[in-house]
């Protein structure tokens, strides 16, 4: 049996991958997991339903689920929270070292370059 | 009226001593005693500040700032009568509005970082991989480069696939032991009321310049917590390397450019300056601890 949090990613990994919203018992059968109930399913897939990463409708007597946003959608909120873009300055990370650019980033190549001939 | 004065100077004398600590350069040898100096100017400033005002306002009970607001609070009424009292009443309100102020400002920062950490915390889950080749690591697919630390009460550390690709495997092991003494001394909170009080006072000159000097230093003690376990220079050519890949940050129109503070960290890996002497290093924090403990003392005494 998987972490909560590794069941949570082959779930949303697989409902990313799929164009059409799936039902629990779906998702469930493409689950690498064989031995996994299906009540674990449905609650991993309501608890993402709860925290807003997917969307659920009603279809007959049961759900049909898809993500509420693209994974790439996710990964530039991550990014850009991480390479502090989002302009709050905020101190929720703390980050190894920032980029700059233009004039800056030309005296940064070349104490690099001094530095690699060393 | 000597309690209100004694605060009223100390408080002048923490925001001096925070404009001259700005343009100091021995912090840069002994990045964690001058933290440690910054937060107690900081915390001594709120407090003095506050205190000076109220300790006028309080002065007619002749018990200092605490009992007097406590016997202020008791009865309810403000014990002065008199004409010349308005500017008494003024510095009672403008004391209790700044002490106001400067709670909920650190307490809403607080709130958002948390909130902010476990909006992250959760996209990880979902999107962040574990890689062998980085134990402990949470790696998200994302060509450009980034490493930094989510802190937490289990912090991670993140890196992306850009930064993997960038970095030799030297150059990586450098970047996560920097990353480590960020999650290892909580570097999070020491930035947390700096950060707090910029955005509440964006305008003001001498906080932004502490948010920054104090966010160079987190990074320079965790710089030099990283080369005791790894090659300093390895540590230079990471930074290099970060400093020239990937998306340049919006600049804030007048703060320290982001080139310069790379460069001043890489010098100083490259280059290290003879450390500040240890019995310089323990008369700032004698110092520090003296000034930290001064305002709560002063708002006890009756002035």
């Amino acid at each position: 049996m998987k972490g909560l949090g590794e069941l949570e990613r082959s779930i949303m990994d697989i409902l990313w991958a799929e164009n059409a919203p799936l039902t629990a018992r779906e998702v469930g059968r493409m689950i690498e997991d064989r031995d996994l109930a299906p009540t674990t399913v449905m609650t991993v897939l309501d608890r993402l339903s709860r925290k807003g990463f997917l969307n659920r409708t009603r279809d007959g007597r049961a759900w049909r689920y898809q993500p509420a946003a693209s994974r790439d959608a996710y990964v530039a909120e991550l990014m850009l929270e991480a390479l502090d873009l989002t302009g709050d300055r905020d101190a929720a990370l703390t980050r190894f070292a920032q980029a700059v650019s233009g004039s800056e980033a030309e005296i940064l190549r070349k104490a690099l370059t001094e530095l690699e001939e060393e | 009226m000597i309690g209100a004065a004694v605060l009223a100077a100390l408080a002048t004398a923490c925001a001096v001593g925070a404009w001259w600590l700005t343009s100091a350069r021995w912090t840069w040898r002994a990045p964690r005693t001058a933290i440690l100096l910054w937060q107690s100017l900081g915390v001594t400033w709120g407090l003095a500040s506050t205190g000076a005002l109220l300790a006028y306002a309080l002065e007619p009970y002749r018990r200092g700032v605490v009992h007097g607001l406590l016997a202020l609070l008791i009865t309810l009424e403000y014990g002065v009568h008199e004409p010349h009292d308005v500017v008494r009443l003024t510095s009672l309100v403008a004391g209790l509005a700044l002490l106001a102020v400067l709670v909920a400002v650190l307490l809403t920062a607080g709130m958002q970082t948390l909130r902010a950490r476990r909006r992250h915390r959760l996209l990880l889950t979902l999107i962040a991989r574990d890689e062998p080749a980085v134990p402990g690591v949470r790696v998200v697919g994302y060509p450009g480069a980034a490493a930094y630390c989510l802190p937490g009460l289990k912090s991670q550390v993140v890196i992306s696939d850009g930064t993997l690709s960038l970095l030799s495997p030297d150059e990586l092991d450098a970047v996560l032991a920097h990353e480590a003494a960020h999650v290892r001394y909580r570097h999070d909170l020491v930035l947390l009321p700096f950060a707090a009080l910029r955005h509440a006072l964006p305008w003001s000159r001498v906080v932004r310049d502490a948010q920054e000097s104090v966010s160079l230093l987190v990074e320079m003690a965790a710089d030099d917590r990283a080369r005791r376990q790894c090659s300093p220079k390895r540590l230079a050519t990471a930074l290099l390397r970060f400093g020239t890949a990937g998306v340049p940050a919006p600049q804030g129109a007048l703060g320290v450019s982001p080139g310069a503070n790379v460069m001043a960290r890489v010098n100083r890996l490259v280059q290290p300056a003879v450390e500040l002497p240890a019995h310089h290093k323990l008369l700032i924090v004698t110092g520090s601890v003296v000034l930290t403990a001064s305002a709560p003392l002063l708002w006890l005494i009756p002035g």
